[in-house]
């Protein structure tokens, strides 16, 4: 098994595309070295990103904020202007895993783990992010919900790795929120998540919003249905029941241990409702 | 293929070593550089025993390679105590009985460290969120809170 930790991105593309086996990009490890250990991969090559410092930054980039690939969660939650400008997004990624699990996970991992129950996820879809690739192409954007095609699937190619996540720029009165539920309080997987970003006018109308649900499907789903559903209210009992059922409306889930069917459609709809008055609370403070 | 040659360093003493690139951090402190403090109970992140701090940060040994360690610092267990004289940590982990086969502690300990280091003055429901990837399975968990708690009390007392 190869391992390589090139300082470069184009230098981190060609080790990747020119892999005859099969070859994986390390970031924080907490799930590659997880699924090494338990005979589910035997990779050919590593290549390590972290040397590459776009990888490594959190840098303000036309009034949004780029995110590399490689922040561990604990470097996120230390960043306090970003935490105030995407708290759904932060706290979000700090519910991977432990204290020690945040010292290494990545929101470029959680990605491209290619879990349906990826905490980050549904809160990057809902802000909107797009990750920026890098393959032997040159670079593209994808939307974040874009990059996920099912369970350890994804659209990128052979070669191709995210390298960053862009998030847009804040509009005034515009606030996220992430809420998942397991059965214990802490160090479990995603029942069900949910993520919701929303802006509201001068008169607390919300203006747009944007929902990502986790656990629910092959894929994390953008919910464009939950969004319309409360464009244009207040989130009043009328607003927060459309949200509901088209949260519901969307659900594909499966049973599992986690949860059945029908449990998960029902935490979705209530996990919706209350990211959906988090993020309302928290927009308007804005 | 050839190993890898690491230079690290490991509580504050310059180490290299060789290996492979399956070998985790945890692997060469036990099994290379026979420091045994640090313990492998899940290797899956799940359980904390192998805590160390790597380039001030509290990561878990067995989720970080060993070829990842070139010019990057750890400090593991065994340099908490100096010569003989305990850390308040493990001073009061005694004292409390906040151990019962011992397994977890060292990693407790490591945990512990760190979060003393970043807030002296850490609520129960804080101490017992930063520990949640640390598992106990002698204690209840009660004891060691306590402890942490008392050393962190003591700690602001100076």
């Amino acid at each position: 098994m190869r391992y390589e930790a090139p300082d470069s991105v184009e230098g981190a593309v060609a080790l990747l595309a020119g892999a005859t086996g099969d070859a994986r990009v390390l970031a924080g490890g907490t799930d590659l070295l997880v699924q090494m250990r338990a005979d589910m991969l035997d990779p050919e090559l590593i290549v390590d990103i972290k040397k590459i410092s776009e990888t490594r930054a959190v840098t303000e980039e036309k009034g949004g904020w780029r995110i590399g690939a490689a922040v561990t969660g604990a470097e996120l939650k230390e960043h306090t202007r970003l935490k105030k400008a995407w708290p759904g997004v932060v706290e979000a990624a700090n519910l991977i895993g432990s204290t020690q699990v945040q010292g290494r996970a990545t929101l470029g991992g959680n990605l491209c783990n290619g879990s349906p129950a990826a905490d980050s996820v549904p809160a990057l879809i809902a802000a909107g992010a797009v990750a920026t690739l890098a393959g032997p192409q040159g670079r593209r954007d994808l939307p974040v919900e874009d990059v996920m095609l099912g369970p350890r699937k994804l659209a990128l190619q052979k070669g191709e790795i995210v390298v960053s996540f862009l998030l847009p720029p804040k509009a005034l009165r515009s606030s996220d929120a992430y809420l998942r539920f397991i059965p214990r309080t802490e160090m479990d997987i995603a029942v069900v998540g949910a993520g919701v970003s929303l802006t509201v006018d001068a008169s607390g109308i919300i203006t747009t919003a944007r929902v990502g649900l986790g656990a629910v499907a092959a894929r994390v789903l953008l919910v464009t249905k939950a969004a319309q559903a409360i464009i244009g209210s207040g989130l009043d009992e009328a607003a927060q029941a459309r949200l509901e059922a088209a949260a519901r409306a969307a659900c594909r889930p499966i049973d599992d241990k986690r949860g059945t069917v029908d449990f998960r459609v029902d935490v979705a709809a209530v996990l919706t409702r209350r990211a959906a008055l988090i993020a309302l609370d928290r927009a308007r403070a804005n | 293929m050839a190993k890898h040659h690491i230079h690290a360093q490991v509580n504050g003493d310059k180490v290299e070593y060789l290996c492979e690139t399956e070998e985790t951090l945890l692997d060469v402190l036990r099994d290379t550089l026979h420091l045994t403090g640090s313990k492998e109970g899940c290797a899956s992140g799940d359980c904390g025993a192998c805590s160390v701090m790597l380039d001030g940060r509290l990561v878990c040994s067995c989720l970080v390679l060993g070829c990842e360690m070139n010019g990057r610092k750890v400090e593991t267990i065994e340099g908490m105590a100096q010569g003989e004289t305990l850390h308040p940590l493990q001073q009061r982990f005694l004292e409390h009985a906040a151990l019962q086969c011992g397994i977890c502690t060292p990693g407790f300990l490591v945990a512990s460290k760190a979060l003393l280091e970043r807030n002296n003055d850490p609520t129960e429901t804080e101490v017992r969120y930063w520990l949640a990837g640390n598992l106990c399975r002698c204690t209840g968990y009660d004891k060691i809170v306590t402890a942490v708690m008392d050393t962190a009390a003591a700690m602001r007392k100076g």
